[in-house]
């Protein structure tokens, strides 16, 4: 079983515990409920997935709080990095 | 709880370790302080590259670190070793470590004839303090005693998850009983603002907080950012923080700021290595979060034990204060198990509670007070950095 951790209910990401590749099932803890999402394409261990799909320019939250922006449309199960995530706090 | 043990010096502070230092004025006698140290039992040299060429806001602050070093508690007697021409007055730095009630010696290399006339003096002075220091039995203290630095370095993402919150826990506990914590790294509450500004005793101390990150901000933004994979980062991260999954200093920061635990305030701001105040409570240190500029600053402030997270591993140290190294990452807790101490890695694991895990960590906390060595102290660690305003003359 590929795990998956969310730190706050208000949370759009999720920390994936193991290595994933495209098309696995990650089982993400942290919630009432247990929940499973598909992935879309191959997300290394210790990096984010998307729980929901992030439209372009909404806040990507972690721990309940806004760590940036999305810089695309990012679909659920999409790998979330420094590729589709914008600073707010490093650019002007 | 076990009981903790420390050293109560002359002004009433509470120190874990009985360090004679062997401390240079000047850069260019590290060679002849680290020979004067050498295999005397209990006896430590700093390394440092500062003492001279160094002018205003710059030259004090390395001033003032040198100063609050010999004054921690750790620290039981000090030997100044100057050269004799450099701009730090090894005299005055020598009287004002004195006025602490500490014994304190000072010696001129250029007064004394040379490199070995300057370490048969030292040695003998340092044998001598040395001597006297071993004498001194520690006794039972508070937990309020102990002044805990916290910091983090080399993070990915179990430091959030895992080592910062636990960390947390033990600083609240430490707070909660009387005793102060230190949290530092300004790059590192980029973001954070909201969260710790609630936590501050007062408007100025929130207001002087605010400012400090504000600068640090500025300054991040000032640069052109570095490229890893074709893709442009922030720079107030590293790449190792990219690769461990970090994306954003926001994301950083929000995971870093646990270590400072949840509820207890933020009474105070201080700059980098100045002595913090008596009030119990989070204090916070403005300081780079460049990892052995920090701990040198953490210590010079006062802290006694610092608790330092690490994702991907870390083997620093520090001459004057223990620094307990703590990773949740499984991978790294195996692979670089000569640098850590505390391992918890079974809360992302194997699901062990962050609280068991706190109870367990301020355990082996108590132990290295009682003078159980860390990994980095086995190993010889004696990282020592003092972070630079301007540019040398």
């Amino acid at each position: 079983m590929k795990r998956g951790l969310i730190m706050n209910k208000l949370d759009n990401v999720a920390t994936v515990l193991d290595d994933v590749a495209a098309e696995e099932t990650v089982t993400i803890r942290g919630l009432p409920s247990i929940v499973e999402i598909s992935t879309l394409e191959e997300i290394p261990r210790g990096h984010k997935i998307a729980l929901v799909d992030i439209p372009v320019g909404m806040d990507v939250v972690k721990y309940g709080f806004a760590i940036g922006y999305a810089l695309t449309d990012i679909p659920k199960g999409s790998y979330v990095h420094v590729h589709n995530v914008g600073s707010k706090r490093t650019e002007e | 709880m076990k009981t903790l043990y420390g050293y109560r010096r002359p002004d009433g502070k509470v120190g874990f370790r009985n360090w004679t230092l062997v401390m240079p004025a000047v850069a260019c006698v590290n060679h002849i302080a680290a020979l004067i140290a050498k295999d005397i039992p209990g006896a430590v040299a700093v390394h440092h590259e500062v003492g001279c060429a160094q002018i205003g806001a710059d030259y004090r602050q390395s001033l003032r670190t040198l100063l609050n070093t010999g004054l921690n508690p750790n620290v039981g007697a000090v030997l100044l070793v100057g050269l004799g021409c450099e701009r730090v007055d090894p005299r005055e730095l020598a009287e004002e470590i004195a006025a602490s009630g500490k014994k304190v010696g000072f010696i001129v290399a250029q007064e004394l004839g040379g490199t070995n006339a300057t370490i048969e003096a030292g040695r003998k002075i340092v044998t001598d303090m040395s001597e006297q220091l071993a004498k001194m039995h520690p006794e039972e203290v508070p937990l309020s005693s102990i002044v805990l630095g916290v910091e983090c370095g080399a993070s990915d993402f179990s430091s959030s998850l895992s080592s910062n919150p636990v960390v947390g826990y033990v600083a609240d506990t430490i707070c909660a009983n009387g005793g102060r914590a230190v949290l530092s790294e300004t790059t590192e509450v980029i973001g954070t603002e909201e969260i710790l500004t609630k936590r501050c005793a007062s408007p100025e101390i929130a207001a002087k907080l605010v400012d400090r990150i504000k600068r640090m901000v500025e300054y991040s933004r000032s640069e052109d950012r570095d490229e890893i994979e074709g893709v442009a980062v922030p720079n107030n991260i590293s790449p190792g923080n990219v690769r461990g999954g970090l994306t954003t200093i926001e994301e950083k920061s929000l995971g870093a700021i646990s270590k400072g635990g949840y509820f207890c305030p933020i009474v105070g701001v201080v700059e980098y290595a100045e002595l913090i105040g008596d009030r119990p409570g989070l204090w916070f240190m403005d300081s780079p979060g460049y990892d052995p500029e920090c701990t040198t600053g953490l210590m010079a402030c006062g802290s006694t034990l610092v608790l330092f997270t690490t994702g991907l591993g870390t083997p620093l140290g520090n001459p004057v204060t223990p620094i307990i190294k703590v990773t949740g990452n499984r991978v790294t807790a195996i692979r670089m198990r000569d640098d850590i101490d505390i391992d918890v890695s079974a809360v992302l694991e194997d699901g062990v509670s962050l609280e068991s895990e706190a109870a367990a960590m301020l355990d082996t906390l108590i132990d290295v007070a009682n003078g159980k060595q860390t990994r980095s102290e086995a190993l010889g660690y004696r990282d020592f950095g003092i972070t630079r305003i301007g540019p040398r003359l």
